[in-house]
This record gives structure tokens, C-alpha cells and sequence, in this order.
């Protein structure tokens, strides 16, 4: 038997089943880990070390009385975003604002997972309030990637994807608002999966950008991802956005046979900017497709140079108004010095959020201003229309899309430098999908000659998930599994 | 005459009565202990999410409909920001892009004779929490109950030139959401509450003048007084050459007069953008006729219905009928079996004398249909006389006594024995020789003295004919 941790998730649940590990085992050997990478990596925001250890009692229960047969992952150590709300569990959003902040109630995600008998072994560090895509805004301090830790690991669920790759968590939940689940997943070299909007459950996720903000899953691999997604997913009555489906079953998708299948290259993907190992890793997934019969053609797409602009207008101004509500009344960060009320909201959110997060909360602010209104918010709500009517039209045509997750690998640590033909790619690669509204899955394709891991996208049309599940699992078996960190 | 007149725009806002909030499933019951009718939803807690109440809208299609408004098919809600402490979201959930309805208008008759209003649009938002402020802390606390529960903000045009006409609509609105029972109107309870926009011009001029606001009024003599002086106010400062700043009012009641509160120019910017958490709502052809089909009689029709039905006067239909709360104790008496005029008498004379003297609102009685038809019939069988009745009334209405046993209890029935009436006729006879004489002496006047003499020695509970009768017959032997 492999140690502990470096089993899939899906495996140690298999073990965990057969009664050849018991919960609390694993829950041990993830604990040890993160003991010992933390100091290192700062994945976390929280380790629940105690919780996890009564939590695995509770479980090891459930599963030999037989009610947890149903569950794959039950008994599996996870780790969830701390944008998340879990219920008397510290949720902080990564931010000096909520860094107290204790939840009454469990996102429905959370309720979902621990239904499963999933054990949620920590909260994981990210960009304060999701807005950022290096993890280096946290008010904990950055997070390393577990490949380099002079990198980044990306972002903002930077903390999500450095711990499933740095073993200390099977699995996690993210949040993808603009690439956030995705671009880490590429940075961290593992899979992260970002389902159509209205797919998983928003209650009780802290919201940055309502019309954008998504769960989903990272993994050691694509089922990993998968049976994870399956078990988050469902319609949620306490979610107006929350989209009612007949079948929430994606591992039957887990299909080693991509015969047939229509794939689109969208020209504007492999423009100018591209990083020359991710254009070859790409070129050669996109080979491996071929040989396995898919149909795999260049396809145009339009007005993917305004996604950029467009997701700032959009998502600053739903931040403005997201993040009002912090204001030092009821909960969170209050400021000691005030005369009157005014001062009170000027000076607690002056210093309870940091830079990041009031550049992007005075642009929505502007943005959403009756002067600018017309020019800025009404403007950026067409460009978001015609985005997503180019992608229904390309998916007229092709079953998926593909193309690079990042124009570059993980950037060092405080390295911001990024020219401008490589912002509008990756605006291209992350935002454009969530204006859209697409599901996409990011799957390890290389290693750069940095040494990095290399991402590759995988885009579906609204609701089908299952083509980019099979496209993404069938590459997966032609690269031989995973991709192996050496220093792990 | 008058050199001036003046143009009234009225907004209306209205508690709806559902049972739980527009956003969540709290209660919606006004009252109750400080912050126990919330939840994470109402409070603004983070990761929480609004889920709508499909019950408001039913309701404010309702009231488009009943205010001859154009339902609008695909409706959206936006959000309003701005920083208060009895908003938890800091922004307040409503609808500025794509109202519900649209449109519309309510007839008013006022002295000056009927007119139609125009009512601008009708949108839903949620109600904020309430401050309370603490003189002796020298703090404010705030309480979250009241916060998101749902209100219907009803624009009219600026439609209405003087109080009478400005109050006409008001109660007219008033009756008609009463009557769909899509809210209780309470003033008292702030659950209907107005904002008064008012400009004065030159008679005959067509442009408007500059108009000034005021917020949060909650009585009708209020709004009546506030009109008033804002009309004569903003007419000193044109015939002095000055003039009208738009603003925001604050009417003091007490003081009789309204101060500044803020210019347009320090008017905060709301930055309305389309709620992205609520999907836009599409009102189907089938959603309106369902509530169509739901909707109950309304005054009007139930006016004209009573004067024919029930053969009742003008006036009295149009006074049971105020009060949603009063026709349907009316109806509900008559339904028992009552003459419906006996009823009608009853509600509007002594009904709402009663309530006058005690202060109360009509939907306070607390006697049932039945108890007023006992009565009645106890008046026509003979078992009670109007004056007992009166009084069997009022303890009906104060203490909620049955009428039957109370008349039973007391011993109040009549007394229709004529030997028992007759002895005591004698008795009053033998008391009164002088009038007994006058009488026969051609007096007749003197009878009805005997009559009441009789009357009151047997405590009003004699039979009145049975005493004329017997009184008669003994002066004539």
C-alpha cells in the first residue's frame, strides 16, 4: 500500500470502505503533513486539527452502520476556501475585516460535504476576498507554490490548490470568479474543475462578484474533481441563481474515449503572448486528441480582447455593493477611533480592507456612479451579451473547446510584472468563461523549462460538463496519470 | 381668486401581509422581542443570499391590477446603495429599471367632484430594520425584525392641486389594498406611510414649479397640516422673490412646521444596478389570470351590490363599506338571517359612536356576527326593548359579553305580564292623583307622564305597548 497521502482521494475512500484504513488513520497521516509543510507553504488560513479528529470518529460511525455507502469520498481529509461559510468554524475571506468572523450557518456546499462524510481538515488561505490571482493579498500572508516556493501559487484559490498539491489535502473546494479555481489548478500542476454558473450552490459563499462567483473542485486528478463536484452539486432553494437539472451525475463521464468528438482551437487563444513551452504542450495535447479521434479544428471567436475591461466593470461594481456590508456595525472589524457614524464606516473599512480590495470596491464605485452608469456598467453588460453569444456559436459547431489555462507558468513571488498582450490572454483563458458562464476544467499538460507545471483548458457549453469530463479523463490516461512533483 | 395653485405627486408606501419576509422565511408579525424574527438572510450576514417570496408578487400584481396598471412581463429588482445602520446589506433590494407596474390610475371624489389620478408605477422592495436610540447610553441599537420585510411603493403622477384631493387618494389607495387584503394599512404601525412631492405654480402656467419632499408621513391630519404649510410656505418665498430649493422636508408635527434636511445637491448617488442575485421574474399570461380569477370584490362594486341586494340607502352602503373589516361584519350578520337595514343602523349608529368615544379602530371589535344577530332578534321577538338593547349593545362591544345570557343573567327581558304591569300602574296611579285627574279633565298630555312613570318604576324592562295599553284602559275606567 502507497503512503497514506499520496493516494487519490478516490483511493483512500476505497481503503477507507474496505476497512484497510480507518478514518482517523488517514486524518493522522494528512495532520502530520500539514504540520510539517505549513510553516513552508501556508496553504491554510485554518487547520482543524480537533474538529477533524471528532469529526473522523463521528464518520468511522456513519460508515460501519452502512449509511455512507453511497458516498466515495467519505472519510477523505478535504480542504474548503475560507471564503465558504462553515458554522462556528472561523471564516475569515482572508481578510483583516472578517479575521474573526465566525459563521452561524453552513454554506450549503459545507452541508452537502459533510452529508458525505467528508473531513474538512482545514479553511484555505486565498486572495482577501477572492480578488487577486497570486494568493499574496491575503491578510495571512502568500502562500507558495508546493512546485517552487519562490512562486506563486496562483489565485485566488491559491491556498485550495497549493494544499492538494502539496499533499496536504485530498481535495478542495475553490471559488472561480475570473480563473480563480482554474489558473491556480495550472500553476499547482493538478486538476481543478469550475462547473456551470447556477450548477453548485452560492449559499453562503462570501460573494466578490454574484453574476460570476462559482464553487468547484480541485484534485489530484480528474475523478477526484469529478466525484467531488457530483457530491457539491444539485439545486439549492436558498439560491435564486441555483439552476434545477434532472441529473447531477458526472462520473459516469469518466470515459477513456474521446471517438468522434468535435473540439474547436479558438485562433485567439494561441495569439501573441503565449509562452512558447505552453504553446508546445498545448499543440501536442491537442495531437494526442487528434490520434484519438476527435475532430479537432481552428475555430474563430469574437470581442475576446473587451473581456478584460468588461469583467472589471462587471465584477468591481457587484464588489462595491457586495462588500458594503461590511461596515463595522453588526460583525467583523471595528475601528477604534470614531466620533459618529461616518466615521465609524470610514475608518473600519480603511483599515480592515487592504489595498486590493479598495481599488477594485472604488472602481465598481465609479463604475456604477450615475454619471459613468451608461458609459461604464450598461457598456460592459453588452460586451458580456455578445461574449457569450460568440461562444454559443462556436459550440453550434464543436462539442469543446480547447486551449492553454495560463499564457505563462507560476510568476516568482512579488513579480506583478505582466505586459499587456499576456493580461488580455489570460483575461481570454479565465474571465471571458465566467462572463459566459461556461463550465471548464484545467488539466495538467507539462512542465515548462522552469520546472513548472503546464495547464491545459477544457471549455464545454452551458450544462455539459460531461464533454469536457471525458475529453479531460481520456487526456489523462494518454499522459499516464498524473503528473508528478518530485520534491512532494 | 387664488393666484397660485398647487401640484401634488404623492409616494405611497405599504407593508404587504404576508406571512414571511420578501428575501427569507422569517415572520413577518410586527412586534416581538428585539432581532428574533431574523435570520443570516435579513441581517446581511456574509454568504448569504436572497431567495424571493413569490407570495409579494402575486401581491403587487394584485394591485397593478386593481390600479388599472400594465403589468410589466419581465420584471427585474435592482439594488439601491447607501450606507445606513438599519441596513445590513447596505443597499436596500428594490426595482428601479423594470417595475412591476406601470400606469395605471385610482378615480377619487372630493369636493370638487370626481377625477382620475395617474399612478406612475408600482415596484416591490424590502423594509429596513429600525434604530432605537438610547438617550440615557447616549447609544443607538438597532433592531433587524422589520428589516426585509416587503413593501409596495406606489407612485402616482403629480396629479392632485389641494389637502382634500391629496387625502381623497390616499384613503381611496388605502380601501383598496385593504380590500385585496394585500396589506392592513395600520398608519400607527407605519405599515402605510407617504412621502408628499409638492409645487406650487402660477394659475394657467404649464411647466411646473420646483418642488420640495417629505418623507415618512403617517397620518392623514398630519398630511392634511404638512400640505398645508408647505403650500404656504413655498408661496411667501415666490411673492417675496424668491425661490423654491429642492430638497428633502422633514415635517415635525409638533411644532407645526418642516425643517430642511438635505439639498439635491448633497443628494447621495443610490448606484442602482440590476440585483444579481434574483433572476428577472417573467409574469405570465397564465400568473395574471390566476390572480385575476383571485381577486375579491372590490368598495365599488360591493357599494352598488349592497344598495341592490340589500336594499339599503346610498349612505349607508357607502359608510359599512369604508371599512373592509365593517362589511364583512355586515355581511356576515345579514348572512345569519338579520334585516339587513336593522344591521346596517346598528354598525353605523351605534358601532361607530361607540368607537369614537373609545378611541378605537374598527378592526378592534371583538363581538361576532352572531352576537349582533341575537340581539337583533331578541329586539323583534320581543324579549328586549330598544333601550336595554342599547345597552346589551355597548356591553357587547366593551366587555364582549354574550347577549343572550347577559340579558338572562341581569334579568333584563320584558316584562309583558300585564297583571304585573297592571299593579304597578295602580301603584303609579295611586302616587300621581293630580295627573290621574288631569287627565279626566281633558289633560290627555298627562298620560304619557303616567306612561313613563310606569316605565321607569319597572326599570325600563316593561313591554312600552303593553304599558301604553294598560295605562290607557285603567285612565279610561
Amino acid at each position: 500500500m502507497k503512503e497514506i497521502t499520496s493516494m487519490t482521494a478516490l483511493d483512500l475512500g476505497g481503503h477507507i470502505k474496505a476497512k484497510n484504513i480507518s478514518v482517523t488513520e488517514a486524518v493522522k497521516a494528512q495532520i502530520e503533513i500539514i504540520k510539517k509543510r505549513e510553516p513552508l507553504f501556508n496553504s491554510y488560513i485554518t487547520v482543524l486539527e480537533e474538529e477533524a479528529y471528532s469529526q473522523a470518529e463521528e464518520v468511522q460511525k456513519r460508515i460501519d452502520d452502512g449509511e455512507l455507502s453511497w458516498s466515495p469520498l467519505a472519510g477523505v481529509p478535504m480542504a474548503v476556501k475560507d471564503n465558504i461559510c462553515t458554522k462556528n468554524i472561523k471564516t475569515t475571506s482572508a481578510s483583516k475585516m472578517l479575521a474573526n468572523y465566525v459563521p452561524t450557518y453552513d454554506a450549503t456546499v459545507v452541508s452537502k460535504l459533510k452529508e458525505a462524510g467528508a473531513i474538512i481538515i482545514g479553511k484555505t488561505n486565498m486572495d482577501e476576498f477572492a480578488m487577486g490571482s497570486s494568493s499574496e493579498t491575503s491578510y495571512f500572508g502568500p502562500t507558495k507554490n508546493p512546485w517552487n516556493e519562490k512562486h506563486v501559487p496562483g489565485g485566488s484559490s491559491g491556498g485550495s490548490a497549493a494544499a492538494v498539491a502539496g499533499e496536504e489535502a485530498f481535495y478542495s473546494l475553490g471559488t472561480d470568479t475570473g480563473g480563480s479555481i482554474r489558473q491556480p489548478a495550472a500553476y499547482c500542476g493538478i486538476t481543478g474543475i469550475k462547473p456551470t454558473y447556477g450548477t453548485v450552490s452560492r449559499y453562503g459563499l462570501i460573494a466578490y462578484a454574484s453574476s460570476l462567483d462559482t464553487i468547484g473542485t480541485l484534485g489530484r486528478n480528474v475523478s477526484d474533481c469529478v466525484a467531488s463536484l457530483e457530491i457539491i452539486s444539485g439545486h439549492d432553494p436558498l439560491d435564486g441563481s441555483s439552476v434545477e437539472k434532472s441529473s447531477y451525475s458526472y462520473t459516469k463521464s469518466l470515459i477513456d474515449d474521446v471517438k468522434g468528438m468535435k473540439i474547436g482551437i479558438p485562433r485567439d487563444y494561441m495569439g501573441d503572448g503565449l509562452d512558447d513551452d505552453i504553446r508546445k504542450s498545448t499543440l501536442e495535447a491537442i495531437e494526442i486528441f487528434r490520434r484519438r479521434g476527435a475532430i479537432v479544428e481552428e475555430c474563430d471567436l469574437s470581442y475576446m480582447e473587451y473581456a478584460i475591461p468588461a469583467y472589471y466593470a462587471i465584477s468591481c461594481s457587484e464588489a462595491s455593493s457586495n462588500l458594503s456590508r461590511y461596515d463595522g456595525v453588526r460583525y467583523g472589524y471595528r475601528t477604534d477611533e470614531y466620533d459618529d457614524i461616518q466615521d465609524l464606516y470610514m475608518n473600519s473599512r480603511s483599515e480592515g480592507l487592504g489595498m486590493e480590495v479598495k481599488r477594485r470596491l472604488m472602481i465598481g464605485g465609479l463604475v456604477l456612479s450615475s454619471d459613468y452608469y451608461e458609459a461604464y456598467y450598461h457598456k460592459a453588460i453588452k460586451i458580456r451579451r455578445l461574449i457569450q453569444e460568440s461562444y454559443m456559436k462556436a459550440f453550434e459547431s464543436y462539442d469543446l473547446l480547447i486551449g492553454p489555462t495560463t499564457p505563462k507558468s507560476a510568476p516568482a513571488i512579488n513579480d506583478s510584472s505582466s505586459d499587456s498582450q499576456k493580461r488580455k490572454l489570460s483575461g481570454m483563458y479565465s474571465s471571458s468563461i465566467n462572463l459566459a458562464g461556461l463550465p471548464a476544467v484545467s488539466i495538467p499538460c507539462g512542465i515548462d523549462k522552469s520546472g513548472l507545471p503546464i495547464g491545459l483548458q477544457l471549455i464545454g457549453n452551458h450544462f455539459e460538463e460531461n464533454n469536457i469530463i471525458r475529453a479531460a479523463y481520456t487526456f489523462e490516461s494518454e499522459m499516464g496519470g498524473r503528473i508528478r512533483n518530485e520534491k512532494i | 381668486m387664488k393666484k397660485y395653485e398647487t401640484v401634488i405627486g404623492l409616494e405611497v408606501h405599504a407593508t404587504l401581509a404576508t406571512k414571511s419576509k420578501a428575501f427569507c422565511s422569517c415572520s413577518t408579525e410586527f412586534g416581538g422581542e428585539p432581532n428574533t424574527r431574523c435570520c443570516p438572510i435579513c441581517t446581511g450576514m456574509p454568504g448569504a443570499l436572497p431567495v424571493l417570496n413569490k407570495q409579494v408578487v402575486d401581491y403587487a400584481i394584485a394591485a397593478g391590477l386593481a390600479l388599472n396598471c400594465t403589468i410589466t412581463k419581465e420584471c427585474k429588482f435592482d439594488r439601491k446603495n447607501y450606507f445606513y445602520p438599519d441596513l445590513p446589506k447596505s443597499y436596500q433590494i428594490s426595482q428601479l429599471y423594470y417595475p412591476l407596474c406601470r400606469n395605471g390610475s385610482i378615480e377619487i371624489e372630493s369636493s370638487e367632484g370626481r377625477k382620475l389620478i395617474g399612478i406612475h408605477e408600482i415596484h416591490m422592495e424590502e423594509d429596513a430594520g429600525k434604530l432605537i436610540h438610547d438617550p440615557t447610553e447616549n447609544s443607538t441599537l438597532v433592531d433587524y425584525n422589520r428589516s426585509g420585510i416587503p413593501l409596495l411603493e406606489i407612485v402616482s403622477e403629480p396629479d392632485m392641486r389641494s389637502k382634500e384631493e391629496a387625502i381623497a387618494y390616499l384613503k381611496k389607495l388605502r380601501l383598496i389594498l385593504q380590500y385585496l387584503g394585500i396589506s392592513n394599512c395600520k398608519m400607527a404601525e407605519g405599515s402605510y406611510r407617504a412621502d408628499i412631492n409638492l409645487s406650487v405654480r402660477l394659475k394657467g402656467e404649464a411647466k411646473l414649479g420646483t418642488r420640495t419632499e417629505m418623507k415618512n408621513m403617517n397620518s392623514f391630519k398630519a398630511i392634511a397640516r404638512a400640505i398645508e404649510e408647505e403650500e404656504k410656505r413655498q408661496i411667501d418665498l415666490l411673492e417675496n422673490g424668491k425661490s423654491v430649493v429642492q430638497e428633502t422636508r422633514r415635517w415635525d408635527d409638533s411644532k407645526n412646521t418642516s425643517f430642511s434636511m438635505r439639498t439635491k445637491e448633497d443628494a447621495s448617488d443610490y448606484r442602482y444596478f440590476p440585483e444579481p442575485d434574483i433572476p428577472p421574474i417573467e409574469i405570465s399570461d397564465q400568473w395574471l389570470h390566476i390572480i385575476r380569477e383571485r381577486q375579491p370584490e372590490l368598495r365599488d362594486e360591493k357599494m352598488a351590490r349592497y344598495e341592490k341586494e340589500y336594499d339599503i340607502p346610498t349612505y349607508d352602503a357607502a359608510i359599512i363599506t369604508e371599512s373592509k373589516f365593517m362589511a364583512q361584519l355586515f355581511e356576515d350578520t345579514v348572512a345569519l338571517g338579520s334585516n339587513p337595514k336593522e344591521v346596517a343602523n346598528w354598525l353605523i349608529i351605534d358601532l361607530l359612536r361607540l368607537l369614537r368615544e373609545e378611541e378605537m379602530d374598527i378592526d378592534e371589535v371583538s363581538f361576532t356576527p352572531s352576537h349582533l344577530c341575537e340581539l337583533i332578534e331578541m329586539i323583534e321577538e320581543g324579549t328586549i326593548n330598544r333601550t336595554i338593547a342599547k345597552e346589551v349593545f355597548e356591553k357587547m362591544f366593551k366587555d364582549k359579553v354574550d347577549p343572550k345570557e347577559y340579558v338572562e343573567n341581569q334579568g333584563l327581558s320584558m316584562v309583558s305580564d300585564s297583571e304585573v304591569i297592571r299593579s304597578e300602574v295602580k301603584k303609579v296611579f295611586a302616587d300621581n292623583e293630580k295627573s290621574v285627574s288631569d287627565y279626566k279633565n281633558g289633560k290627555t298630555k298627562a298620560m304619557g307622564f303616567l306612561v313613563g312613570q310606569t316605565m321607569k318604576a319597572m326599570k325600563g324592562k316593561a313591554d312600552p305597548s303593553l304599558v301604553n295599553m294598560i295605562v290607557k284602559e285603567m285612565l279610561m275606567n
